[in-house]
């Protein structure tokens, strides 16, 4: 391709003159309305056709182009009196400021400034706090300005024509030192005499059902500025009093300022009949909706889907479930070369999926396939035409989930097209895309060229994303019953007949037998060793570990010592530590990604297996205590209360013992958090031993595939103290939190301690108490999410260009050298050796 | 603290967390920039009113030399006074 480089020098804003206001003009509007009772735009008036058109069949009356040839006009309006543009409100201040009121020279001798001085802060600080005019003698009253267009001198406001006056009077010598440049920017030019009237096309009426034309709010707005101005001439020509022509005035400024930005401080916003506020032009401009980030940095693309997730352990974590109905929609382009002509040809014969839908030949013309030229296309196709073909099996494809955080919310998965209506994606990559199945949508794109189909394969494919580059540890991992079903099978004294083994093995396609044990039967570790890459060596604590002395590694009795070797698991049973962690980021380190994806693959079919021919389920009997029970852990609670008012017992006779840097009162509190959390936590052991290992919550919890310890001790024993801002709930009425409670009453139970379990149920305090320390958490999701969106999108902003180079350097796109060396020791983490 | 100690100029150099920093002889300049593969005006910057630029003397123009202490252990950095 031919490129023509043109280099933009610079770019120079300038303000508007009147003048050149009105030169540009090409009517000068008089009429505040728009269009006549037959719908007809009025003469002079807002929708006058000498600024564009916008009803097809009319003809612009300045250029005599239509609809879709006129780009539109600027108008103008007089205004009888001039207005402060309110932008410039606070320059136009610092200009008087820094000049003579009754002189309008700037506030220094000429022999005072040399030429490095213009523009300096301390030149214009000199300027600003002179009290006396060094030219005329006279004496300079404070200037002050006050939100959003009004400027005092003393006491008293300016009027915007005394402004314009002492504006217009400084010499053009004066402003270079004021920091102006006379010819681009007059400061009187700040101040309004002149309107532009937008073109219609920037303001087009529309057209209701009920056949109403309904006026955008630029014209609403600009009906409110003509009308005032009317009256305003109206009054100044019958010699009206000068309180009237004042309020007109001030009125007509408040028009104009809320004509340019509806969101000024101080003033209230100007609103629709509805009691909407107007979108005025600020608001068109702004902000993320606004016409820079929506429109112009905002993009959309083709050949892009979009649906809910649902989850699918048969498939590969490469893969993707892809609905007959997208795939029959979406297309990949296939280039016609000598060698696969004849493919081609089989390919656009077919009527019914995988079929061709469109072919361009070589003129470039891309023309639908149907059935009547079908013949026609087949006989001309040739060398260099694009056929766009059904998105098929295999076909690499971009996958998406909201919000992208880090590189790997994008992943390149192959397509497997399958019925139904949802994407389906392996449970094992839920984690780097955050995804789960409660409603998820998720986007998939097809690359459209042979190069974005290279590097989506090679660079974003799922196998070779296993381990992320943030931390270097793995993230497309087997997680809830793909965990148990592992640890089920690998756990000490399992045993499967031939029969069953087969069975595992043949559910991860693996159709070859370990060698069986003496007694002709398979343990499940060795049927799990044949997931397991040959030349496999590793030994590592699980997290069944329980750290007893000194570790015997492979006579540990929990079985928490894993050992492998040459891909055999000798010792050890899997749990997340290993499974989802070590191992796995072991065999894509030393293995490579194929081998990696191979094992997950695998692992989870047979972990699904498993789980389900050992049978595994949690139930209300999980969380059921006996009389004994009960009164065990209503022991340890009572105890831990009984502290609580032994302390303040303590805090309140002054024998409490202050710790440093805190008062008695927080310390009294730092204790009873203390105390409480202490009693909370030690009725895990309790529970522990009662419900035995083998209790699936228990279990699950160990294991790491599911819940915590503190789950179950929320379910069975009680949910403890309830927190608000990292202390005690001490908000509420004046000593106390609910009026339930005796004021200044410090003890546990009026302070969001809660002594009742989930399965209790909660008294109606211990609901209160439980919903705010709950609020509160919601609270600050929100509040979290929304400070790191907004991190993160300075950062991206910050960085977006930035790209370690082949020789290790960091660089930006304008060749600036940022970093010598990438990341100080030039490692890329994802292929880093954990330390 | 002594009279004389007092008077003793304050340098940041003192500090544990300043990283030494030297001006490069402009012979060596042409080397590092070859090895960087970048021109002069690409390097990253430091003003010259920099406390430690300041205190070296390094005049706009100059390239400094900083060694700085990281995981990996020492790593140079060069900085281009403008």
């Amino acid at each position: 391709m031919d490129f023509t480089e043109k280099k933009i020098e610079k770019i120079k804003f300038t303000l508007f003159s009147p003048e050149l206001i009105r030169k540009m003009s090409v009517i000068k509007v008089t009429v505040p309305d728009t269009y006549n009772e037959d719908g007809y735009p009025i003469d002079g008036g807002l929708m006058d056709q000498h600024m564009g058109v916008i009803d097809p069949g009319l003809r612009c009356k300045t250029c005599g182009g239509t609809v879709h040839s006129c780009p539109g006009h600027f108008g103008h309006i007089d205004l009888v009196r001039p207005v402060l543009h309110s932008e410039f409100a606070r320059i136009v201040a610092a200009m008087l400021k820094m000049t003579c009121s009754s002189c309008s020279r700037a506030l220094i001798k000429k022999g005072k400034i040399d030429q490095d001085m213009i523009g300096s802060e301390e030149l214009l600080s000199e300027m600003r706090r002179a009290k006396k005019c060094p030219h005329c003698g006279a004496k300079q009253e404070e200037i002050k300005f006050e939100k959003p267009t009004t400027i005092m001198e003393g006491k008293r406001a300016l009027l915007a024509i005394e402004i314009r006056e002492r504006l217009s009077k400084i010499p053009n010598e004066d402003l270079e030192v004021l920091g102006l440049d006379p010819e681009s920017a007059r400061p009187e030019w700040m101040v309004l005499t002149a309107l532009p009237i937008p073109p219609v096309q920037m303001r087009p009426s529309i057209i209701l059902e009920t056949g109403e034309r309904s006026e955008d709010d630029i014209t609403h707005k600009l009906v409110d500025i003509i009308r005032i101005n009317q009256r305003l001439e109206a009054n100044l020509n019958a010699g009206a009093p000068q309180l009237i022509i004042e309020d007109l005035w001030e009125l007509l400024q408040y028009h104009i300022t809320t004509y340019f930005n509806n969101e000024s401080a101080n003033i209230p916003p100007a609103r629709h009949r509805s009691g909407r506020p107007l979108k005025t032009l600020s608001q068109r401009l702004k902000g993320k909706e606004g016409r820079f980030r929506y429109n112009l940095s905002g993009k959309r693309v083709n050949f892009s889907s979009r649906t809910v997730v649902s989850p699918d352990p048969n498939i590969s974590i490469n893969e993707v479930g892809v609905p007959q109905y997208i795939a029959d929609e979406l297309t990949v382009p296939i280039s016609v070369t000598s060698w696969n002509i004849e493919q081609c040809k089989e390919l656009m014969r077919r009527t019914e999926y995988p079929r061709v839908v469109y072919v361009t030949g070589k003129d470039g013309r891309r023309r639908r396939l149907m059935d009547k030229n079908m013949q026609e296309l087949i006989d001309s196709l040739d060398v260099g035409w694009v056929i766009e073909r059904q998105l098929m099996d295999g076909d690499p494809v971009i996958f998406n989930r909201q919000p992208s955080l880090h590189r790997i919310s994008m992943m390149c998965h192959r397509v497997k097209v399958l019925p139904g209506r949802t994407f389906r994606l392996h449970v094992a990559v839920c984690p780097p895309y955050n995804a789960d199945f409660d409603g998820d949508e998720m986007n998939l794109h097809v690359p459209q060229t042979y190069e974005a189909r290279a590097e989506a394969e090679k660079l974003m494919l799922v196998e070779d994303q296993i381990v992320s580059p943030r931390h270097g540890s793995a993230i497309t991992v087997p997680n809830e019953d793909h965990l148990s079903g592992a640890f089920l099978l690998t756990r000490k004294g399992i045993k499967l007949t031939k029969d069953e083994a087969t069975k595992f093995l043949g559910a991860a396609g693996i159709y070859e037998l370990p060698e069986p044990g003496k007694d002709g039967l398979y343990s499940g570790k060795a049927v799990f060793s044949m997931l397991l890459p040959k030349g496999l060596d590793i030994e590592y604590k699980t997290k069944l570990c329980r750290e007893v002395g000194e570790c015997s590694k492979g006579s540990c009795p929990y079985d928490g010592y894993v050992i492998i070797k040459d891909g055999k698991l000798l010792h050890g049973v899997m749990e997340k530590k290993g499974f989802a962690g070590l191992l796995l980021e072991k065999i894509f380190r030393d293995h490579g990604g194929a081998a990696a994806r191979e094992f997950i693959d695998r692992a989870t079919k047979m972990s699904v297996y498993a789980v389900t021919h050992f049978g595994f389920s949690v139930g209300v009997d999980n969380y059921h205590l006996d009389k004994k029970m009960r009164e065990k852990i209503e022991e340890v609670r009572a105890k831990g209360i009984k502290e609580v008012e032994g302390l303040i017992v303590k805090y309140k006779n002054k024998t409490l013992e202050r710790l440093p840097g805190k008062t008695l009162q927080e310390t009294l509190e730092d204790h009873i958090m203390a105390v409480l959390g202490k009693t909370r936590d030690s009725t895990g052991a309790l529970l522990k031993d009662y419900f035995g290992q083998e209790n699936t919550s228990i279990l699950m919890a160990n294991i790491g595939s599911r819940g915590s310890m503190l789950n179950v001790i929320q379910m069975a024993a009680f949910l403890g103290q309830q927190a608000v801002r990292g202390a005690r709930i001490k908000r509420g009425y004046r000593g106390r939190v609910l009026p339930y409670f005796k004021t200044n009453d410090l003890g546990a139970y009026a302070k969001g301690f809660v002594g009742s379990s989930f399965m209790d149920g909660l008294t109606p305090t211990e609901y209160f108490f439980h919903a705010a320390g709950g609020r509160e958490s919601i609270v600050n999701t929100a509040i979290r999410t929304a400070r790191s969106g907004y991190m993160q999108r300075r950062l991206i902003n910050a960085l977006q260009d930035l790209y370690a180079d082949d020789d290790a350097r960091v660089r930006d796109a304008d060749g600036n050298l940022i970093q010598v060396v990438y990341g100080g020791d030039a490692k890329d983490p994802m292929r880093a050796k954990r330390l | 603290m002594s009279k004389s100690e007092q008077k003793k100029k304050f340098s940041v150099f003192d500090h544990v967390l300043v990283p030494k920093h030297e001006i490069v002889p402009d012979p060596e300049v042409g080397k590092i920039l070859e090895e960087l593969k970048v021109s002069r005006d690409k390097l990253p910057k430091m003003l010259p009113n920099d406390p430690a630029a300041k205190e070296i003397g390094a005049k706009k123009g100059d390239v400094v030399r900083i060694y700085r202490k990281g995981p990996g252990g020492e790593a140079v950095y060069y900085r281009l006074v403008a």
